[in-house]
């Protein structure tokens, strides 16, 4: 059956006027091999391979915009997590210091915008070398502009590590006061159950289960999700479902095919689809608009829960349908300063960290981009990471916090972080009764039981 | 014997303003690259004019990035919106 003009149009106006796009395609390159205790033979290696293959994936990228029309936005790369790679070498941070700039340097050269996996796999303990490069984060993130950090504090299999969760905190305070407006903790993402195929940042890493070379799409819809909604104001909870589960289906298969055939272009193994609904600041390219076109007064008002578990469990159906390798983290961001939604949410005073805190416990992606007192202590911004990421342990789901602490900011105001990364409102912080001794107990936070699940 | 080549379709979609020539414009322009027009629809859809026009550029002197930019001068000076996708996009989109 041809294509019908209908269905022409249709795919056509989701690009010119509901923002879709490929949001990212993020190639995972394997460095395990490039290990060595010559850190100079380690970098020319790891850079060597980041700047040919980016290049590549540039350059077949923009092939591919031209033959289908539709932007792929971000090209990114992520690498093997780098604490892996460091095994070998010195315990100085400056060691760790110096391969993140030479990272940077080579993401630069091979015009890719974020590389991601500077980071390490902590959810149970830490060698040597993680505790090497978990100190050398804030100078690291703060030295570079390109390469992003993660660290995944905790897992269902292994509980948390409080030890890690404890030095994080002041990790993130150190970072923060090193760079303009705090900005730096932006590139930093701590999970529980961090996925290994993730492409968007700054969580992407190169997993220790992937092959030599993987690439990863992150498609992106709010605008095209928000549309249709917004076309059917009065249908019943099922029928909005299945609304969106037809849509989403489109824009996976879309991506799936893209994807495919950059992969093959390339001559590497496709990996996953990330069907998570990632908002931009762009007006019409939001969560919360989503959110409150399904009828919720606004984004953090009562309803507003169910209404994004019901939103997320219809994405990931059409998805699912769409392809056979959704992956990653596949749920729907949240940001705070990338959606205006979400910053109209705070501002207005709908929307608390706490409301913030229940909304992660239905969709994936966690506490993200949202920024709080300079003078926040490090204690409560671990406490405020424990408990986002018990949701994801004891859930069986994947949570994250990207927390960014702004020196001299009281709640309330306003930071502009310009760019991708949108303006933040700062957030209220509960600090009048702080968990300092619960968080100073440090150890490890069980694994939850597995049965028994009321 | 030359081989021939494979076919390739295009699905060329205009939006704007209705107005006289459209047709005539892009039917020259498609001549020109020695694209082969397969089929043509047009439809009033969302207060949208809307044009659709399959073009097999299997034996087109152009490649897809040489048409695009001509299509781009065409939709300058018409006030249109052009562009050119290969239909394999909305085949899998729009086919399950």
């Amino acid at each position: 059956m041809p294509i019908s003009p209908e269905e022409v149009f249709e795919t056509v106006n989701m690009t010119l006027n509901h923002h879709f796009d490929i949001r990212t395609a993020t190639l995972g390159i394997n460095l395990k091999d490039c290990v060595d205790r010559d850190l100079d033979w380690l970098v020319r290696q790891a850079q060597a391979r980041i700047v040919e293959k980016g290049l590549l994936l540039n350059h077949c990228a923009d092939g591919l915009v031209q033959k289908y029309g539709i932007p792929i936005t971000n090209r990114r790369i992520a690498v093997t997590p780098v604490s892996l790679l460091l095994e070998p070498l010195p315990r100085q941070p400056i060691t760790a210091v110096r391969f993140a700039k030479a990272l940077d340097a080579a993401a630069h050269k091979a015009n890719i915008n974020f590389l991601g996996g500077f980071g390490a796999m902590v959810q149970k303990g830490t060698t040597a070398a993680d505790e090497n490069l978990i100190e050398s984060i804030p100078e690291a993130l703060a030295a570079t502009e390109r390469v992003c950090g993660f660290l995944n504090l905790a897992s269902t299999a292994a509980g948390i590590n409080m030890n890690a969760v404890v030095k994080v905190g002041h990790v993130i305070q150190s970072l923060a006061h090193q760079s303009e407006n705090g900005i730096g903790c932006a590139k930093l993402a701590v999970f529980a159950n961090v996925p290994e195929d993730n492409p968007f940042m700054a969580g992407a890493h190169h997993g220790i289960g992937e092959p030599d070379y993987s690439l990863n799409i992150g498609i992106s819809g709010p605008g095209v999700v928000q549309s249709v909604v917004a076309q059917n104001p009065d249908c019943d909870l099922t029928q909005l479902s299945e609304i969106i589960k037809r849509t989403v289906f489109k824009i996976t298969r879309a991506g799936e095919l893209i994807g495919r055939e950059l992969a093959s272009l390339m001559k590497i193994d496709f990996g996953i689809v990330d069907i998570s609904l990632a908002p931009t600041t762009s007006t019409g390219d939001s969560v919360a608009d989503i959110v409150e076109a399904m009828g919720v007064g606004r984004i953090g008002s009562p309803g507003s829960t169910a209404a994004l578990a019901l939103l997320i469990d219809a994405v990931k159906k059409g998805g699912a349908m769409a392809s056979g390798n959704v992956g990653g983290l596949s749920g729907t961001f949240i940001p705070i300063s990338e959606d205006a939604g979400m910053i109209r949410a705070v501002r207005s005073g709908t929307l608390s960290l706490d409301k913030l805190e229940a909304l992660t416990s239905v969709c994936s992606v966690g506490l993200d981009m949202f920024a709080v007192p300079g003078d926040t202590p490090p204690e409560v911004i671990s406490a405020i990471i424990a408990d986002e990421l018990a949701i994801g342990v004891v859930n069986h789901k994947t949570t994250g916090v990207r927390i960014i602490p702004v020196p001299g900011a009281k709640p309330g105001g306003i930071i502009h972080f310009g760019g991708l990364l949108g303006s933040a409102p700062v957030m209220k912080v509960a600090t009048k009764f702080v968990s300092t001794r619960f968080i100073q107990r440090r150890g490890r936070f069980p694994a939850p039981i597995q049965a028994l699940r009321n | 014997m030359a081989e021939q080549k494979a076919s390739r379709i295009c699905i060329v979609t205009v939006t704007g303003q209705d107005r006289v020539g459209i047709v005539a414009k892009l039917a020259a322009t498609m001549a020109q690259a020695n694209a082969n027009i397969v089929d043509i629809n047009q439809k009033i859809m969302e207060n949208y004019f809307v044009m659709t026009m399959a073009v097999d550029i299997g034996q087109a002197v152009l490649d897809m990035g040489q048409l695009k930019k001509k299509l781009d001068q065409v939709g300058r000076q018409m006030g249109l919106q052009i562009m050119i996708q290969d239909e394999n996009l909305f085949k899998a989109m729009h086919r399950v």
